[in-house]
């Protein structure tokens, strides 16, 4: 097994320039359950980052640390260079089952972070429509969750997190939920929509296509407890359009390449 | 014989019409005078509805069943929530709650005589008594029942303690709750007319006794009829309440 790699320098630079850094996080949950080992990372600003490895690694365990929803059994987590163990206004989290409230529409579910934060009605749902339309909800504003399919249903947690303008995007397994063509569609939509917001994206997956396809370094964690096994540099994007990378050679690569190193762990 | 039972298409008001009329011919025939004909009970119940007294029971009652009800509100609510959140609030208050949920209340009625005296106040306990425990224990299971998520997003979103009881919780937990509220009204419409016939004779509980003493047995059922159907409107009033949120009960 690979030894954790570099990004153990826990000096002030790296926090003051890295998006997020976690520093010695280790996770056990009352009833015996060990999580996470010793998490050493720093995550780059700008740039998209997976949290990859087999099913109960605690790779939602430590990105839901990182949102300041779960607090650690030891270590921190330094965002923007200021520790933090709580949610804050600079964060925002996409939620696997969506997370919509299904007693209000679209626009009030998109809304509801600034409905939380006290703005005008007006205000807010103004702000809102904006990223109802970037998000490809448009005319959708009025229906309630239960009408809308999973990958609506996502598209609205996606603009709900967008629209407090939150420097960094924490998702957790954003697609797992919807159906193979929906997430392609989906994760072709959220290069496109990055690509204009300037965004620091966490996300978790089990998928290394989708990991490789959207990330720009890819965090492989080992099984329980989560050790990082290893962090891969799966970026494609700055010289390849969405449409090309799966094609590309590299992009094979890069998928048998990370397959090879998860399999051990299946056995 | 369930498929047979099936292909029978009965009215909803067809029982109801023969049951009228069965009663009808008792009344007539049988020969009974606890049993008037039906048809007398609607003339007295529109006569009935006339008279002063009966308006005044009527008020005086409905003030009654409003405080009663609405204390049960007021603190059956919050103490669901409360115990749907906190295990130790469940742990201590969840054998009382269970209890008086099944305990014959009307026992309890006279004892709380000394206590509250012979009077408004202790109708108003025993509706209070009767209804409070059935909106308790649905209000817990509502806050059981909400999503876990929900809850993560509030707080993901920078949501405070107070905003993630009344625009998460208060709202996920409605459905159960108005259940809740609707099994109340039904047992606090049993609650204030147990508490007058016990306690002082007061409001409708006065006219029963006058009714039966004197032996106005058109009279007595049509103030029975009156109740039924005032106590059906007001749980259909809730039932109206409850389709407005029910859309969302299921896809929760």
């Amino acid at each position: 097994m690979d030894a954790p790699m570099a990004m153990i320098e826990k000096n002030q630079d790296t926090r003051e320039t890295a998006a997020v850094t976690v520093e010695g996080i280790s996770m056990h949950y009352p009833g015996g359950v060990h999580a996470l080992e010793d998490i050493c990372l720093s995550i780059p600003r700008g740039k998209m980052t997976a949290f990859l490895g087999p099913s109960g690694c605690g790779k939602t365990t430590l990105l839901k640390i990182i949102a300041g929803l779960l607090e650690p059994s030891s270590g921190d987590v330094f965002v923007n260079g200021k520790k933090t163990t709580a949610p804050g206004p600079e964060r925002a989290f996409v939620f696997q089952d969506f997370a919509l409230l299904p007693w209000a529409n679209v626009l009030r579910n998109v809304a509801f972070g600034l409905e939380l934060r006290g703005r005008k009605k007006g205000e807010r749902e103004e702000i809102a429509r904006k990223f109802i339309a970037q998000t490809g909800l448009t005319g959708f504003e009025h229906h309630y969750p239960h009408q809308l399919s999973g990958g609506m249903r996502q598209r609205a947690g996606l603009a709900r997190a967008l629209v407090i303008n939150a420097e960094i995007l924490l998702m957790d397994e954003p697609f797992s939920a919807v159906d193979e063509q929906m997430r392609r569609k989906l994760q072709e939509d959220l290069l496109s929509l990055l690509a204009v917001e300037n965004k620091t994206v966490i996300f978790v997956t089990h998928s290394i296509e989708e990991a490789v396809y959207l990330a720009d370094q890819t965090v492989i964690l080992s099984p329980r407890p989560g050790r990082i096994a290893k962090i891969v540099s799966t970026d494609l994007h700055s010289d390849l359009t969405p449409d090309q990378i799966r094609r590309d050679r590299r992009y094979l690569d890069m998928v048998d390449e990370i397959w090879g190193g998860l399999k051990q762990y299946l056995e | 014989m369930a498929l047979s039972m099936r292909r029978i298409q009965i009215p909803a008001m067809f029982s109801l019409v023969l049951w009228g009329a069965i009663w009808e011919l008792i009344g007539r025939f049988g020969g009974i005078d606890l049993i008037p004909p039906l048809t007398r009970i609607f003339v007295a119940a529109v006569e009935t509805i006339a008279l002063d007294k009966f308006r005044n029971a009527l008020l005086m009652t409905g003030e009654v069943f409003a405080i009663g009800l609405g204390l049960a509100i007021v603190v059956g609510i919050p103490v669901g929530i409360v115990m749907g959140r906190l295990r130790i609030a469940a742990n201590m208050l969840n054998l009382w709650v269970n209890i008086f949920i099944s305990a014959p209340l009307t026992a309890f009625v006279p004892a709380l005589m000394p206590i509250l005296g012979i009077g408004q106040t202790t109708v108003v306990a025993t509706v209070f008594l009767f209804s409070v425990w059935v909106i308790v224990i649905d209000t817990q299971a509502g806050i059981l029942t909400v999503n876990k998520s929900l809850i993560e997003m509030a707080r993901s979103f920078g949501a405070t303690r107070f905003q993630i009881y009344y625009k998460i919780l208060f709202l996920a937990a409605l459905p159960e709750i108005l259940t809740g509220l609707r099994m109340g009204v039904i047992r606090g419409v049993k609650g204030v007319i147990i508490g007058q016939l016990i306690v002082a004779l007061l409001g409708f509980g006065e006219l029963f006794d006058l009714y039966l003493g004197s032996f106005l047995m058109e009279r007595f059922w049509a103030l029975v009829f009156l109740i039924f159907g005032l106590a059906f409107i007001l749980v259909q009033a809730v039932v109206l309440l409850e389709r407005k949120f029910e859309f969302y009960a299921d896809v929760r």
